[in-house]
């Protein structure tokens, strides 16, 4: 990938993806959420890094999970919350993305946490308020912090990703996630295999860091760590696989491809999980599975996130973390 | 009041020529010569006068979106870009589908600062079912129909259009044109940039080329089987140019038109997210635009168009799906062609001017040479002042350019439409 990105973002003051970044970045976001899963470990899970911010999670489209583990890091922060969520029709009535942002923005919110059905948003969203945006995943483009707490619990159970052998699999097409981990997982010296049917692949994968199969049982017994996408029914109304049957025979998980799968591999989800369909109810409760490691994962990291583009400017903030 | 543009050079289809061009009340050609002399002397030192341009291809949002365009406004920013005549899309609201849309569209072109004419919608309402009353409209003078904005998804229907507008040639006094915007619905649906590298990358569902080649190839294929006068709008892949190509070899009666947009950006322009780069079809490939000035070069693309596609500002902060497609170009066509086509200036004329003209069937009008008795539809270029593009100081309502900030060279100093100075100096007198 890596198109024509010339400089790394600025990670002080917007997460908006993965592309572009380097690997020092991603590095240190994943020290600087070392520190704050200690702080979920303690009895009162609670500092006051960000006494007085105020976070948003904007979210145009639903998502539960995502949503929670954002205010639960901003709430473990100390941080105000603040919740604005509307289908993205709203914005058919007549108001542009554009008046809804500024609006929102004028509530006083420093980190706006924007979910959108439409790849590249966030970005607009960042052109146009003063307060630091984090992308919780745009269509089918990035969710960079879901990349970021994969990476971490893979890091947290292996040591690194140098070397590793990860296969990305399901439908890497529409998958924000794959893409943000392709980019994060290479970035930190693995080795990426995409496993789909071509139906389920990007239209032009010229330039990713990446090796592709069409066939699981021929890549499986390879990687040291299989990741999963979640599955959704709607591909097949779509004509996409002939039937989500047929889709689970070929490239579900079950017990017969963890057989096939190294004693040492790992198993993730970036949930929630179609059981039946990418994963058998058998597979979740594999010891190898790190599922549930992800979503606890998840706070911390997106603690760091947050503290990196809020708590960091004055350094007293800084200290308090570590009383 | 005669006018007499003083101290430029000729150039139109017979060449080059230093001579004063006198302008009649009457608005046509008085004389052409050394020293003339007339009531208002325009000064055209240093640049070249020639036949006014033509545009196959303008969006004007009256009747049904005003606040982004009305002919007024459209005709005026054709004018700044040195066209005297403007082909408008029929998908207003409601669609130029009917006489009444028609007259209510001529009626306000006549106001306006360059010959309107309107084309028609080949099917009621633009919904791909019916045919439109074409024996009325062609008797009323309509010579272009097209269902732009989308392409007839019907092929026994298409088959029928053409088959019919072959039979109403006598009665327009020329072949009716059927133009097309060749695009496979089930192909681009859900697809708001090109499919490709970059698509892929920046995670916006593309549309991909086959959407526009295969209608080109099935039109292309109609057109043989019926004898039907066929015009591709916009092209924008090389394969569609491919098969034009091939198509004019075997003698085929068909004419295609390119944008400025083709040839000048790629889809690499979608990745900072900004739906101004977001147009139908899609910004494409380098060698997709490669493709295109091959075609301009050789003969196979007949002319520039603009797809003027005015939105206003509201409308396209929105998400990438949800904002509108389209592009303003009307300004700036003229210096982009000159600059970028990789065309001399007397090829980048006949694409702007005498060849759209003649598809249109206006070249009894527009397009001619500058000689005597000749009406006066003409521009004046300056082809050494350089300019920076600005949305917000141009003539049209809207501000939609993608070519924000650039700077261009050559630029209309004065449009004459129909004998009227409507445009001096670089300032629109109307």
């Amino acid at each position: 990938m890596s198109l024509d990105f010339e400089t790394p973002p600025d990670l002080s003051k917007h997460l908006l993806g993965i592309e572009g970044t380097t690997r020092e970045q991603l590095e240190l976001i994943l020290e600087l959420t070392d520190r704050f899963a200690e702080i979920g470990k303690r009895p009162i899970p609670k500092v006051p890094a960000l006494r007085g911010r105020t976070v948003a999670s904007v979210f145009f489209e639903d998502s539960t999970r995502t949503r929670l583990s954002f205010e639960s890091a901003a709430r473990r922060l100390s941080a105000d919350t603040l919740t604005f969520s509307a289908g993205s029709s709203s914005l058919s009535k007549g108001e542009s993305l554009r008046d809804t942002v500024e609006v929102i923005s004028s509530y006083g919110a420093d980190v706006l946490i924007v979910r959108h059905s439409m790849a590249g948003t966030p970005q607009r969203v960042s052109e146009w308020t003063n307060a630091s945006v984090i992308n919780a995943g745009d269509g089918c483009h990035e969710h960079p912090t879901q990349a970021l707490l994969d990476c971490y619990t893979l890091k947290q159970q292996r040591g690194s990703l140098d070397g590793m052998s990860i296969g990305i699999v399901g439908d890497i097409r529409h998958s924000r996630v794959a893409r943000s981990n392709v980019l994060a997982f290479s970035s930190l010296g693995a080795k990426v295999t995409l496993i789909a049917p071509q139906t389920l692949m990007p239209p032009s994968l010229n330039n990713w860091p990446v090796e592709v199969s069409n066939v699981l049982d021929d890549v499986i017994s390879d990687l040291d760590a299989c990741y999963l996408l979640r599955m959704q029914a709607e591909r097949h109304s779509k004509g996409l696989i002939p039937s989500l049957r047929e889709y689970a025979k070929d490239f579900g998980l079950n017990g017969r491809r963890c057989e096939m799968l190294s004693k040492d591999a790992l198993i993730l989800h970036p949930g929630p999980t179609n059981q039946g369909v990418e994963i058998t109810a058998e597979v979740s409760t594999d010891p190898r599975s790190i599922i549930l490691d992800q979503v606890t994962n998840g706070v911390s990291l997106r603690m760091a996130v947050l503290f990196m583009l809020l708590g960091q400017h004055e350094t007293s903030k800084q200290d308090e973390v570590q009383e | 009041m005669s006018i007499v543009l003083k101290g430029g050079k000729i150039l139109d289809k017979k060449g080059e020529r230093s001579l004063d061009v006198s302008i009649g009340t009457d608005g046509k050609i008085l004389d052409t010569g050394k020293k003339l002399e007339g009531d208002t002397e325009v000064d055209c030192s240093g640049c070249v006068i020639t036949s006014g341009l033509v545009d196959l291809h303008v969006h004007f949002r009256e009747p049904g979106n005003e606040e982004a365009e009305t002919i007024e406004t459209g005709a005026r920013a054709g004018a700044m870009g040195g066209f005297t005549a403007l082909v408008a899309m029929p998908n207003t609201e409601p669609a130029t589908d009917c006489l009444a849309v028609v007259e209510q569209i001529k009626t306000l072109g006549k106001k306006s600062s360059c010959e309107i004419i309107p084309s028609a919608a080949m099917t009621i309402g633009r919904e791909g079912k019916e045919m439109v009353q074409m024996g009325e409209l062609v008797d009323n003078g309509i010579g272009i129909f097209t269902d732009d904005g989308t392409g007839v998804q019907d092929p026994q229907l298409m088959r029928r259009l053409m088959e019919y507008s072959t039979g109403l040639e006598s009665r327009l006094g020329r072949p009716v044109v059927l133009a097309q915007h060749c695009e496979v619905h089930e192909l681009a649906e859900g697809g708001y940039m090109h499919e490709g590298e970059w698509s892929s990358l920046l995670g916006i569902p593309g549309q991909p080329s086959e959407a526009e080649e295969l209608m080109v190839m099935r039109d292309i294929a109609l057109s043989k089987m019926t004898g039907a006068r066929i015009h591709f709008q916009h092209l924008s892949t090389l394969g569609s140019v491919q098969m034009v190509r091939e198509a004019k070899a075997a003698g085929l009666p068909v004419t295609a038109e390119a944008t400025t947009h083709h040839f000048t950006l790629t889809d690499s322009a979608c990745s900072c997210y900004d739906p101004v780069f977001k147009v139908h079809p899609p910004l494409r490939t380098e060698s997709d635009v490669k493709a295109i000035k091959e075609g301009l070069e050789d003969g196979t693309i007949d002319a520039i168009a603009t797809d003027h596609a005015p939105h206003s500002q509201h409308s396209k902060e929105m998400p990438f799906d949800q904002a509108p497609p389209g592009m303003l170009g009307l300004e700036t066509a003229l210096s982009l062609s000159l600059e970028h086509s990789g065309l001399d200036l007397p090829g980048v004329l006949g694409l702007l001017s005498w060849q759209p003209a003649k598809i249109a069937g206006v070249d009894d009008r527009h397009g001619m040479t500058v000689e005597k008795d000749n009406p006066a539809n003409l521009c004046v270029i300056d082809l050494d002042e350089t300019w920076t593009v600005s949305g917000k100081e141009m003539s049209s309502r809207s501000s939609n350019t993608p070519y924000e900030g650039w700077n261009l060279r050559g630029r209309v100093r004065h449009t004459i439409n129909n004998g009227l100075l409507v445009v001096f100096d670089g300032e629109s007198t109307k």
